[in-house]
């Protein structure tokens, strides 16, 4: 049994590393996307940030993707339960999904109704952005379950307090990404605007987190003694600070990674306050969905673990190799 | 209405719908490769102006496809939480196995493939064009994977709690079923894109459009068009064996057999009256039986073989699957047809028949949809033949109320693609290749 364990944990670390490249990654496009009517005013601007995710954004949500199948994979009980559960919530994700990638390619091509794409795509974006968070929220609080481990809330049981706090902490966090990669690609006036947007999302960003943290620090009991909290609170502390020195020194390459970086913070808060748990049990700690009694078997944790330790370097290796063709500021022509 | 019958409805609505656009995908991959391959050894500017003209109806056909690929994913969990649970153990690496393998190769290349023309060099394009090709095709596989796991499970053991655990993964992924129906799916796919390129170079050939760019799009179109068919009639023949063998009461179904008998008739068109358990229409006696072995007279069971509460709706199986070979059988007249016209070079002049080649770009989708229809609704009541009922599969805790919510959002939203996808395709054929 030992040794199911290790993998047991292993995946724990896998699936989040998966949701971390997710949110970094498409946070940054769903970021542009919940952005753009606050730092591009012509038309031109327009398309020139829309352009800048235009050959990448795709690529970015299969993150979300394998994560989602990961989870099947190795912990199946805990993809029922929460797919099925949030039923509502999850229809409104694909919902808002759907939309924010159709209206891109739409809002090209239906040039009479481009602005009616284009609302379609922030919202879509912002939608997405909010809703990872609030379920993030439901999955760290806790939700009530039966000991079938099937979920025995309601939709208005996602929407407590606590919950919407992640999930406007996400969606912070994500419009920073967002417009920390605006300022990357741009240039002249779109870049003051985005540097403007950098600013002021580092001070919400600072109210936000540590909302965040004092209210995990409520909630959860024995924290005090958990080095990992700590070193969340750190790296997010840190990756706001380097915002706020490189945004005085209108520092263009090194903002994303900072928000980058305070993002991951985030997430490492999630880990210290969550594992072993999966969903927790809001009703009875006992009926918690945890890796232990969740997972597949020993195998099948075997198999995955050989495709994700060769698949995903080799992903990472040609992903990279394609944001290097991509490089530089984008212009508006940069469309097919 | 029951929550299963609507989570059923849902699921074959929402994949009937995603799995137009990856058929096309996987076809305009293969043509831009095609057309991309001609340009780097030939240098000639109209097989660029070919694959520029392609990529663009990719972008719009793959952001569709993406999209709503999505929900499928997703769908596993929301709509069929009772199958998940049962079967993460071999069902889930297949599908994580997906995104890795195949889905990150196709989404990160298409991107250099629709925006980096002339930010490559022709060879690392031509790459990029080479890997869409593979990961689309890599992504079929995948997915075709754990549907034939499915039709014909294999390398798993069920343990002493009673639960499907993986004991082979090669034997799950190679089951008996997948090479086969790999085959035929992707044959089905580039059959689409043949049929769909020459429609499109008829159009403009028979309107005097886009020159020679139009005349050599219209020759691939119709080499393609003359192979695939043909080729698909053998894969559906191995399939059809296939079948036979591993799901007998499927196979009855597909032709309305219902007793057991040496010499079974194939029929060309007909209609099953379930009640009195009798097939009407015209039929070559024998044939079946010919076509399963070469023997007139081999024995083909019957579904009255099986217990009735296993048959699944025997006359929709039926017309689904006639639907199919019987488009099959005519593309396969059609493409002869365009290939003796080009043969003889008096294609460029038969306005008759480039009149007709637009009119046939819906045939192979419905023959797509059709055959699936046959082969997952054929599948029923099983959701993994003989292991699972897709009665116990659905999610406990989702609503019929919360089904019909979604339902009807899909509906809506999905007409919009779809008129939005048609008016859009039709500018950008009415844009053409470049000049
Ligand atoms: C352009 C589309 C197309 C065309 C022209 C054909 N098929 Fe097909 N067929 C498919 C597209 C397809 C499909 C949609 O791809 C299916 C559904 C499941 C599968 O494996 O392939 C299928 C399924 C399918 C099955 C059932 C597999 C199962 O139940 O598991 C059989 C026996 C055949 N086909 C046989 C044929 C024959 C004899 C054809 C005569 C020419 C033919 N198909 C033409
Ligand atoms: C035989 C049926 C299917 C085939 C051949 C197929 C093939 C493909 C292909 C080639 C793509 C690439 C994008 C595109 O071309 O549009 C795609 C997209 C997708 N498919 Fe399907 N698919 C099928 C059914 C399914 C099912 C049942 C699922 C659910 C697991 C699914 C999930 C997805 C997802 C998540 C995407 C989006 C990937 C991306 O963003 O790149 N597909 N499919
Ligand atoms: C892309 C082509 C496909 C089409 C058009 C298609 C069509 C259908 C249809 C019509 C049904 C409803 C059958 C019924 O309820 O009577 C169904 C069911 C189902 N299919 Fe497929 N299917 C496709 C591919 C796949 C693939 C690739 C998978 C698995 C990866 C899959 C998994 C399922 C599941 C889980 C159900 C629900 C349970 C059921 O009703 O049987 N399908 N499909």
């Amino acid at each position: 049994m030992e040794n199911i364990q290790n993998f047991q944990i292993l995946w724990f670390v896998l699936i989040l590393i998966l949701f971390v490249g997710y949110s970094l990654l498409d946070g940054f496009d769903l970021g542009i996307g919940a952005l753009l009517p606050f730092i591009a005013k012509t038309e031109e601007e327009k398309d020139i940030l829309i352009n800048s995710i235009g050959p990448v954004w795709d690529g970015n949500e299969v993150w979300l993707i394998t994560g989602g199948g990961a989870l099947f994979a190795a912990f199946p009980h805990a993809y029922a339960t929460a797919f099925s559960g949030f039923y509502l919530a999850m229809m409104l994700v694909l919902f808002a999904l759907i939309f924010r990638a159709v209206s891109m390619e739409f809002r090209v091509n239906d040039e009479n109704r481009s602005l009616i794409w284009e609302k379609a795509f922030i919202v879509g974006s912002g939608l997405a952005a909010l809703l990872f968070g609030v379920a993030l929220g439901n999955v760290v609080y806790g939700v009530p379950l039966d000991n079938k481990m099937e979920f025995t809330g309601s939709f208005f049981t996602l929407l407590r307090p606590v919950p919407l706090l992640f999930g406007v902490t996400g969606l912070a966090a994500i419009c920073l990404q967002g417009a920390s990669y605006a300022v990357m690609k741009t240039e002249g006036e779109l870049q003051e605007r985005s540097f403007r947007a950098v600013s002021i999302l580092m001070w919400i960003n600072l109210i936000t987190a540590i909302t965040y943290f004092m209210t995990m620090a409520l909630i959860v009991q024995s924290l005090t003694s958990n080095w990992l909290f700590y070193m969340a609170i750190l790296v997010t502390l840190l990756g706001l600070a380097g915002i706020f020195f490189s945004s005085r020194k209108k520092n263009d390459s090194a903002l994303f990674w900072e928000s980058s970086f305070s993002f991951i913070g985030l997430w490492l808060a999630v880990a210290a306050v969550h594992f072993p748990n999966l969903i927790k049990a809001s009703n009875d700690q006992n009926l918690s969905i945890t890796i232990f009694n969740s997972s597949t078997g020993l195998q099948t944790l075997k198999l995955m673990s050989v495709i994700a330790l060769i698949g995903m370097p080799v992903v990472i290796a040609y992903t990279i190799f394609v944001y290097r063709i991509f490089k530089g500021k984008t212009k508006s022509s940069d469309h097919y | 209405m029951s929550a299963l019958l609507l989570a059923r409805i849902q699921f074959a609505f929402t994949i009937g719908f995603h799995f137009l656009f990856p058929a096309m995908t996987l076809g305009t991959a293969l043509i831009i490769l095609i057309s991309e391959t001609l340009y780097l050894a030939k240098k000639d500017e109209v097989y660029k102006k070919i694959t520029d003209f392609m990529a663009r109806l990719l972008g719009l056909i793959f952001v569709i496809g993406a999209a709503t690929g999505i929900v499928m994913e997703f769908s596993f969990g929301t709509n069929w939480s009772g199958y998940s649970r049962a079967v993460g153990d071999v069902f889930g690496p297949i599908l994580a196995a997906e995104g890795v393998i195949a889905f990150f190769l196709e989404s990160v290349f298409i991107g250099v493939l629709l925006f980096a023309r002339n930010k490559v060099s022709p060879k690392v394009y031509w790459l990029a064009a080479l890997l869409v090709f593979v990961g689309g095709h890599l992504s079929a596989f995948w997915i075709v994977v754990a549907n034939s796991w499915m039709q014909t499970p294999a390398g798993y053991a069920i343990n002493e709690a009673g639960k499907i655990v993986l004991t082979s993964f090669t034997g799950a992924v190679f089951n008996p079923s997948t090479i086969i129906r790999f085959c035929h799916t992707v044959m089905a796919s580039w059959m689409t894109c043949a049929v769909m390129l020459a429609g499109i170079a008829g159009y403009y050939v028979r309107k005097g459009l886009h020159g020679e760019t139009a005349r050599t799009m219209l020759k691939i179109g119709i080499i393609l068009f003359a192979l695939t068919p043909f080729i698909q009639l053998a894969t559906g023949h191995i399939h059809a064996i296939e079948v036979i063998n591993m799901q007998p009461e499927k196979a009855a179904a597909f032709e309305g057999h219902f007793y057991t008998a040496k010499g079974a008739p194939l029929y060309a068109v007909g209609f099953v009256d379930e009640q009195n358990e009798k097939t009407y229409g015209i039929y070559a006696p024998k044939a079946l039986s010919f076509l399963y072995n070469f023997d007139w007279n081999s024995e083909i069971k019957g579904l009255k073989d099986f217990p009735k509460e296993n048959w699944p709706p025997v006359n929709f199986v039926f017309q689904a699957y006639h639907i199919m070979a019987g488009i099959g059988i005519l593309l396969i007249a059609l493409g002869l047809l365009g290939a003796y016209l080009l043969w003889t070079k008096k294609i460029y002049e038969n306005k008759l028949y480039l009149f007709i080649l637009p009119f046939l770009i819906p045939l192979p989708h419905i023959a797509h949809e059709t055959g699936w229809m046959a082969a997952e609704v054929g599948r029923q009541p099983w959701i993994i033949y003989k292991l699972m009922k897709t009665a116990n599969a659905a999610s406990v805790v989702v609503t019929a109320g919360e089904i019909v919510f979604s339902l009807f959002m899909f509906f809506i939203i999905y007409l919009l693609l779809a008129v939005m996808f048609i008016k859009l395709f039709v500018k950008i054929v009415q844009k053409g290749p470049a000049a």
